[in-house]
């Protein structure tokens, strides 16, 4: 049994090159508010290490130092109020630090920037904007147990009157654009993440969330529901696929060319259907 | 007894006499009808022993699961059952009853008490335990809840969760909810009225301060999550739509009403560990605890500030900003009085002649866990940082190491401290620190890889991932670690059933003693005391041995410690 497992460690380490990808830095290189979080986590890392060292430290030193020999004595120290009220300064100093730069990143965070000026947009008014006012915004629906994306302005409302096209699991979106996101959930509460496009927002029934991203080039982002949504949670994945602007363009008539298709199919069947008396009345 | 037997006799002896009577009851029949302290007190740890092996087995089977990307061990809906039974029990069913089991034992004993201040009260929480875990576990017969043990709804809601299985777990909370709620105030009464003579708040153990703030809180968050199960109870079975988002209800409003329970209750936990600690590492030390006004007033600190911290489990949901930044900032300001204690215990060990005992291991072993889980706290505090790492096994790694590494290694460091008094015998050291070596190497290999993997995006409560995405390797050494752990576990519950008849007979005093229960003989009879000496100072114990000492001359050594001093 351990000769298995030992045999199956050494065999992934060797085997999986990216095995020891993210040690101690989150994901991050997908968008600016991913490697804005990333650098805030990185100098609360830089702190962390210097505290870990001193506590530890001391705490090794004392053990190995102090151990009972004959004739040692315990020195008997009831306390030092000064070097007691010193230590609850010096790591109340270290938050106070810690607080300054979270607020001085958070607007890098949490304000989307403008998309370059080949990125492909269009306007809304109801959810974060970028000061020009210029996005692109996408629907992220959850439901047990997948995503949908429905694209285009005013999504949340108009998805069916104005026939917007949407897609499941995978989101097709441009690279230079800032892309918003308004998140719902039809049923239990699920959780938008895809690590490299930044941090995860709930989607939460009832409520509408929000986030964006803008990746600066094309590629593959794989992403997972981070709440626990039921028995089929872990197949609940997402894939943000980032083209250029001319190929989103394509992408989206076709798609909303084999919607109508389908829709055409799917009607002209029941008729059929109906005719036969196949179909009930449902 | 003459006073010339007492200069002869320099080891504090009891003056109790056992009387002896003709059994007229079946031995079990003691135990079930007990009223006494220590028998409860004996049952709550057994039971809840139990509760953590089978917590245990749940942890070792997810982990079996998840050694290996495609496994098809257990079934999705099987593995949400494990991880709601997982949490549920280590925390309603093991770490929360385990604390109050040794507070059963030891405060009555630590304060000079005959009893708990309602004999009876305290057996009705032990029977009300045992009978919630009862309910809840039986439904391993038919379907066991699998929404968590934080259930949100509208997951937890009928439509969704339509099993048995999710009533039973409201059950649970409410049962083992009064069984603590009574517990509570059993120590409080307790604790404030029935202190040995000269036992002012300045020279109460720092155990029975953490029991008292423990009782406290559980007062206070107990009957929030009370509430919340119960309009859970109606929204499932009468109608109301409290969390239903489609009739105007919240999902949000339970999250707050759970967690302002729930992290309340990760202090519940973390609180009566702190307290062993800080009794254990000063008689280890052979020195008096560093800054004993500054430990106990950050408990009290730490119980205040536990109460305005809860929204730092929901930094993903909707809520403002502005709002996030508070929790942010409360959560760092609990990190100060927690950091205060930490630099306390290293004080307290510094200079002092440490004493190796598998008590001070496990004690040890604790403040650099601890130290850990604290750190990585802070990162989880940003929330920024928070919507990256938020339920992922960054966070898992996290509570475990404040948790395992923290309640847990208290609880065994706890018991090697204890047992002698419990049992009158000693555990047997050497496999003792066998234990500790595994559970200390176990326990990081566990989940030291877990903060990679979270930091690799891999979500919390996921069953299965595809290979290829990083997470194979850290998944394969935090399996190979979780059984390491339970192997060092294993050892302490054959090194516990074996020394209970065949250890080293401990003595009154086997470590040379702070606080009164070591006052009284091993085990002590059903009174405790005979006589109640006047305390005049936090360390009565090291009062009387040095006054023996003063009278006799003669320098006090006592059974149990000085095998283990280098010599």
């Amino acid at each position: 049994m351990a000769l298995v497992l030992g045999a199956a460690l050494i065999g992934s380490l060797v085997l999986a090159p990216d095995a020891l990808a993210n040690f101690i830095t989150p994901k991050s290189g997908g968008s600016p508010n991913a490697n804005a979080i990333s650098s805030l986590y990185k100098v609360t890392l830089y702190i962390a290490a210097v505290v870990f060292v001193i506590v530890e430290g001391a705490l090794v030193y004392s053990v190995y130092k102090f151990r009972a020999k004959k004739g040692a004595h315990a020195a008997q120290i009831h306390g030092n109020t000064r070097l007691e009220i010193g230590w609850t300064f010096a790591a109340a100093l270290i938050l106070v630090v810690l607080t300054v730069l979270t607020f001085v990143k958070l607007p890098s965070i949490i304000n989307p920037p403008n998309s370059d000026a080949d990125g492909f947009v269009s306007a809304s008014v109801t959810e974060p904007t970028p000061p020009n006012g210029e996005k692109l915004t996408v629907c992220v629906t959850g439901r047990q147990f997948i995503w949908r994306y429905t694209y285009g302005q005013d999504c949340l409302n108009q998805a069916f009157t104005s026939k917007l096209p949407y897609s499941y699991q995978e989101m097709v979106v441009p690279e230079h654009t800032t892309v918003v996101l308004d998140i719902q959930s039809t049923d239990v509460i699920h959780s938008w993440w895809v690590p490299s496009l930044g941090g995860k927002v709930d989607a939460v029934p009832g409520y509408t969330t929000y986030t964006w991203f803008k990746v600066p080039h094309t590629g593959l982002f794989h992403g997972q529901c981070a709440q626990l949504c039921g028995t089929n949670h872990a197949a609940m994945t997402a894939l943000v696929n980032v083209v250029t602007p001319s190929q989103y363009q394509a992408w989206l008539t076709q798609q909303k060319a084999d919607i109508q298709t389908a829709n055409a199919q799917v009607g002209q069947l029941r008729t059929i259907l109906t005719a036969s008396g196949n179909l009930g009345d449902t | 007894m003459a006073t010339t037997d007492y200069i002869l006799r320099p080891v504090p002896q009891v003056i109790a006499h056992e009387v002896v009577k003709p059994r007229e009851t079946k031995r079990w029949v003691d135990w079930v009808t007990t009223t006494d302290h220590k028998k409860i007190g004996i049952m709550y740890m057994v039971l809840t022993f139990v509760f953590f092996c089978l917590g245990g087995i749940e942890a070792l089977m997810m982990r079996m699961q998840l050694s290996v990307p495609n496994n098809t061990l257990v079934t999705s809906e099987h593995y949400n059952m494990l991880l709601t039974l997982h949490g549920t029990t280590m925390i309603f069913l093991f770490v929360v009853p385990v604390m109050a089991g040794f507070a059963n034992y030891f405060v009555p004993l630590m304060i000079g008490a005959r009893d708990m201040a309602f004999p009876r009260l305290n057996a009705l929480s032990f029977w009300l335990l045992l009978f919630g875990g009862i309910v809840f576990y039986i439904t391993l017969f038919f379907h066991p809840p699998e929404a968590g043990w934080w259930s949100y709804p509208p997951l937890s809601e009928a439509l969704y969760s339509p099993s048995g299985g999710q009533d039973a777990w409201i059950f649970l909370i409410h049962i083992t909810g009064i069984s603590s709620l009574v517990g509570a105030i059993n120590f409080y009464a307790t604790i404030v009225n029935m202190r040995a003579p000269g036992m002012s708040w300045g020279r109460l153990p720092l155990f029975v301060w953490s029991i008292l703030v423990y009782a406290v809180l559980l007062i206070i968050a107990l009957p929030v999550v009370a509430a919340a199960v119960t309009m859970l109870l109606t929204d499932r079975h009468f109608g109301t739509h409290f969390f239903d988002p489609t009739a105007n209800g919240s999902p949000v409003l339970w999250q707050h009403l759970f967690w302002f329970f729930g992290h309340p209750e990760v202090y519940i936990m973390i609180l009566p560990g702190f307290g062993m600690i800080s009794e254990i590492i000063p008689v280890f030390s052979r020195k008096p605890i560093f800054g004993y006004k500054a430990i106990a007033a950050s408990t009290v600190v730490i119980a205040f500030l536990a109460l305005l911290v809860w929204g730092h489990h929901l930094f993903a949901s909707p809520i403002p900003v502005v709002v996030l930044g508070f929790f942010m900032l409360s959560s760092f300001l609990i990190g100060v009085p927690t950091g205060v204690k930490i630099f306390n215990w290293i004080a307290t060990l510094w200079r002092g002649s440490l004493v190796m005992t598998t008590a001070l291991y496990f004690a040890v072993g604790f403040i650099a866990l601890f130290v850990i889980g604290g750190i990585t706290g802070i990162f989880l505090a940003v929330f920024p940082v928070d919507w990256q790492l938020n339920d992922t096994y960054f966070v898992v790694a996290h509570f475990h190491y404040v948790l395992v590494g923290g309640a847990v290694f208290t609880v065994f460091a706890g018991i090697y401290y204890w047992f002698p008094k419990i049992s009158g015998r000693l555990l047997n050291e050497k496999v003792g620190k066998l234990s500790f070596w595994l559970m200390f190497i176990g326990f990081n290999a566990t989940f030291l890889p877990q903060h990679s993997l979270g930091l690799s995006g891999m979500p919390r409560r996921i069953y299965t991932y595809a290979p290829g995405l990083g997470w194979s390797t850290y998944n394969l050494i935090s399996t190979i670690g979780s059984f390491i752990l339970g192997v060092g576990v294993l050892v302490t519950i054959l090194n516990v059933a074996r020394s209970a008849k065949h250890g080293k007979v401990a003595g009154p005093d086997p470590w040379k003693g702070n606080t009164l229960e070591w006052y009284t003989s091993s085990p002590p009879p059903a009174n405790n005391f005979d006589t109640i000496p006047r305390v005049r100072s936090v360390e009565p114990m090291r009062d009387i041995r040095r006054q023996i000492e003063r009278e006799t001359g003669v320098t006090q050594k006592t059974g149990g410690s000085e095998q283990f001093a280098r010599v």
